[in-house]
C-alpha cells in the first residue's frame, strides 16, 4: 500500500497587512464628494498644463481680432461662444485656469511654509514667542486680503506678481493659527516629552515629531484654501488688479464680458462658471479629505 | 553599596488660583520626599493616582521643575542639569501609556533612532543598533518598519523600553509601565524588565499603584500618600508588617485569591470614597500631617 503522505497542516500565512496607502485609497474612493472634488481638481490641473494642445484655437490667447466672429453664441464650433473681438471663449477659459492655479500655487507655496513654521514655534515654545507671533497673526488677520491687494496695487502697480505677494503676505495667518492649535495639544503628549528626555533637538521635535502629526490637517486646509485663493484672485482680476490683457484670466473675462450682459451672457457667465467649478472642486476635495483623515481642527 | 540616586526633601507646589487669577494657596503635590536607590536595586514607589508619583518621575527627568529639595545622581546634585543630553545618557524613562509615548506617525525604527542620533551614534550603524535593541526586548528586527498602530500594547511598551535603553542608561524610571496593558501581557513585560535589569545591571525606580507587582519586583518600597512618603522599608517587611494605616489600606485593597493570602489580609476599617480634590486637600492638610506624625 502506497504510503499516504499526510499533508502537513498548512502554515497559515501571516495576515497580509493592507498598506496604509491602500486603505486610505479605499476609504477615499467610497466618499463621493471627495472623488468628485479630486476629479475636478485633477481635470483642471491637466487642462491647464495641456492647454496649448487641447484647446481648439490656441492662437486666440493673444491679441487676435476676428470681427466677423464676434459675439457668437455657444455652438459646436465655439463651445463657449466668442467674445467682443471674436476670440474663442473656451480656449481662453482653459488658458485662464493657468493663471488661477498659478496664483493658488504661489500663494500657498509661500503661506504654508511660513505659516506652519510660525505656528510650530508659537505652539511649542509658548511664552513671549507665542505672544509675539500670535499677536502679529491677529493683526494680519484683521486685514482683508482684497483690501491689502488694492493697497499694494495702488502703491506699486496693478499686476499679477504684486497681487500674489499681497495675498501671500496675509494668507499665512490661517496656517499659523491652525498649526498653533494642533501644536499646543501635541506639546504635552508623552511622545513629545519622550523625545525631549531622549535628547532630541528642538528642530527634530518641531519638524520630525510634531509636524508629521499636522500633515492631514494641513492637507485639508490647503485644499480648502486653494479654492478660496482662486476666488480672491478672480476678484482681484475682476477689479483689474490681476494679470493684464490680452493674457486670458477668468476674473478679467467676467469683468469685460459683463459689459455685454444680458444679450451676450456667455461672455461673462461661462468664465464665471469655470471659477465656480474649480473653487468647488477644491472645496469638495478638502471636505472629503477632512472626512478621510477625521480632522476636526479645520473649520 | 552606593546610592545611585538620592532624593532629598523634594517638594513640588502647584499654585491654586481663584477665578480672578489670584493665588489662593498651593497644592503640595510632592511634599518633602526623600529616598535613595542603591545601584542595581529596584525601588518601588507605591501610591494611588494623585499621590504625586508621576510628578516625582517628571522632576527626576527634568520635565517639571522642583519647588525645593535636591536630586543627586552618584553623589552630584543634578538640579538644573536634568533634561540635558549628558544627563539623559544616564537616566531614562519608560512612560505609562505606550500608545501615546510613541509618535503615531513614525515607525518603530524611526522612534528608536531618535536617541541614537541625539547621542551621536553614526547614521550607518542605526540599523544594526535598532535590530540589537529590538532583539533585547524580544521583538523581531522587522518590527522596525512598522507603525505603532500595527502593534499590540505589550509590543509597543517593549519598543518604548528598547528606545529608553538605546542610550545605555544606568537608571531607568518606570512610570506605571504596565498599567495600560492586560494582566497576561503585564507579567511578560515585567519578566522582561527583570531580565534586562539583571543583564545590564540596571537600577530601577518603579512607580506603580499595583502592589502585587511591586511585591514581586521591588527590593525596597516607599508608600506615597498625598505627596508624602508615609512608609518605607524592605519590600518584605512593609508587606508583612505595614506600619501606617494608609499602607494597610492599600494592602487590604489588593485583590487576593489564595486562602493563604486571604489570611494575611489585614482587617481594618476602610476609608470610604475618593481621593480628595486639590481644594479639599489644602483643607485636609493639617489633619493629615497630624496623622502622619502619629
Amino acid at each position: 500500500m502506497a504510503q499516504e503522505s499526510h499533508p502537513k497542516t498548512v502554515p497559515t500565512a501571516p495576515p497580509r497587512r493592507l498598506s496604509n496607502a491602500y486603505q486610505n485609497w479605499y476609504r477615499f474612493s467610497r466618499n463621493p464628494t471627495a472623488v468628485i472634488g479630486a476629479a475636478i481638481v485633477i481635470l483642471a490641473i491637466l487642462a491647464a498644463l495641456l492647454a496649448p494642445w487641447i484647446t481648439p484655437y490656441p492662437e486666440h490667447v493673444g491679441a487676435v481680432v476676428n470681427f466677423r466672429a464676434r459675439h457668437l453664441p455657444p455652438s459646436a464650433e465655439y463651445w463657449f461662444g466668442t467674445d467682443n473681438v471674436g476670440r474663442d471663449i473656451f480656449t481662453r477659459v482653459i488658458f485662464g485656469l493657468r493663471i488661477s492655479l498659478l496664483l493658488a500655487l504661489v500663494v500657498l507655496g509661500i503661506a504654508i511654509p511660513v505659516g506652519t513654521t510660525l505656528g510650530l514655534l508659537a505652539g511649542y515654545f509658548g511664552g513671549w514667542v507665542e505672544v509675539v507671533i500670535m499677536r502679529l497673526t491677529d493683526i494680519a488677520l484683521a486685514i482683508p486680503p482684497l483690501v491689502m491687494a488694492l493697497a499694494v496695487a495702488a502703491v506699486l502697480s496693478p499686476d499679477l506678481i504684486n497681487s500674489m505677494l499681497a495675498i501671500a503676505a496675509l494668507w499665512w495667518t490661517w496656517h499659523t493659527r491652525l498649526i498653533y492649535s494642533i501644536t499646543r495639544q501635541l506639546r504635552t503628549q508623552e511622545f513629545v516629552e519622550a523625545a525631549e528626555t531622549l535628547g532630541a533637538s528642538k528642530f527634530h521635535i518641531l519638524f520630525r515629531e510634531i509636524l508629521p502629526n499636522c500633515v492631514s490637517a494641513l492637507a485639508v486646509k490647503t485644499s480648502l484654501d486653494a479654492g478660496f485663493v482662486i476666488l480672491v484672485g478672480a476678484s482681484l482680476s475682476f477689479l483689474g488688479l490681476g494679470i493684464q490683457p490680452p493674457t486670458p484670466d477668468l476674473g478679467t473675462m467676467v469683468a469685460s464680458g459683463s459689459a455685454f450682459l444680458p444679450d451676450y451672457w456667455w461672455e461673462s457667465v461661462l468664465p464665471g462658471f469655470a471659477i465656480l467649478i474649480v473653487a468647488l472642486g477644491f472645496n469638495l476635495l478638502g471636505d472629503g479629505l477632512r472626512d478621510l483623515f477625521d480632522v476636526q481642527e479645520v473649520r | 553599596m552606593s546610592a545611585m540616586l538620592e532624593i532629598v526633601g523634594l517638594t513640588k507646589l502647584f499654585p491654586v488660583r481663584n477665578g480672578f487669577g489670584r493665588k489662593t494657596g498651593d497644592v503640595r503635590a510632592v511634599d518633602d520626599v526623600s529616598f535613595s536607590i542603591e545601584k542595581g536595586k529596584v525601588y518601588g514607589l507605591a501610591g494611588e493616582s494623585g499621590s504625586g508619583k508621576s510628578t516625582i518621575a517628571r522632576m527626576i527627568m527634568g520635565l517639571a521643575k522642583p519647588t525645593g529639595g535636591d536630586i543627586r545622581l552618584d553623589g552630584h546634585s543634578i538640579i538644573g542639569e536634568t533634561g540635558t543630553r549628558a544627563y539623559g545618557r544616564k537616566v531614562q524613562m519608560v512612560f505609562q501609556n505606550p500608545g501615546s509615548s510613541l509618535n503615531p506617525r513614525r515607525t518603530v525604527g524611526q522612534s528608536i533612532a531618535v536617541p541614537l542620533a541625539a547621542h551621536g551614534t553614526p547614521g550607518g550603524e542605526h540599523r544594526r543598533r535598532i535590530a540589537e535593541l529590538l532583539e533585547m526586548v524580544q521583538l523581531p528586527a522587522d518590527f522596525a518598519l512598522r507603525y505603532p498602530h500595527e502593534l499590540s500594547g505589550g509590543q509597543k511598551q517593549r519598543v518604548a523600553i528598547a528606545r529608553a535603553l538605546a542610550v545605555a542608561p544606568q537608571l531607568l524610571i518606570l512610570d506605571e509601565p504596565t498599567s495600560a496593558l492586560d494582566v497576561s501581557v503585564q507579567a511578560r513585560v515585567m519578566d522582561l524588565l527583570v531580565d534586562l535589569g539583571r543583564q545590564l545591571g540596571l537600577t530601577y525606580l518603579f512607580i506603580s499603584h499595583d502592589l502585587s507587582l511591586m511585591r514581586n519586583f521591588a527590593d525596597t518600597v516607599g508608600v506615597l500618600y498625598l505627596g508624602k512618603i508615609v512608609e518605607t522599608g524592605a519590600t518584605a517587611s512593609v508587606f508583612e508588617a505595614p506600619q501606617h494605616d494608609y499602607t494597610r489600606l492599600l494592602l487590604a485593597s489588593v485583590p487576593v485569591i489564595s486562602a493563604e493570602e486571604e489570611a494575611m489580609r489585614p482587617t481594618i476599617p476602610l476609608i470610604d470614597g475618593e481621593i480628595p480634590t486639590a481644594e479639599q486637600l489644602i483643607a485636609l492638610r493639617a489633619a493629615v500631617s497630624q496623622r502622619i506624625e502619629k
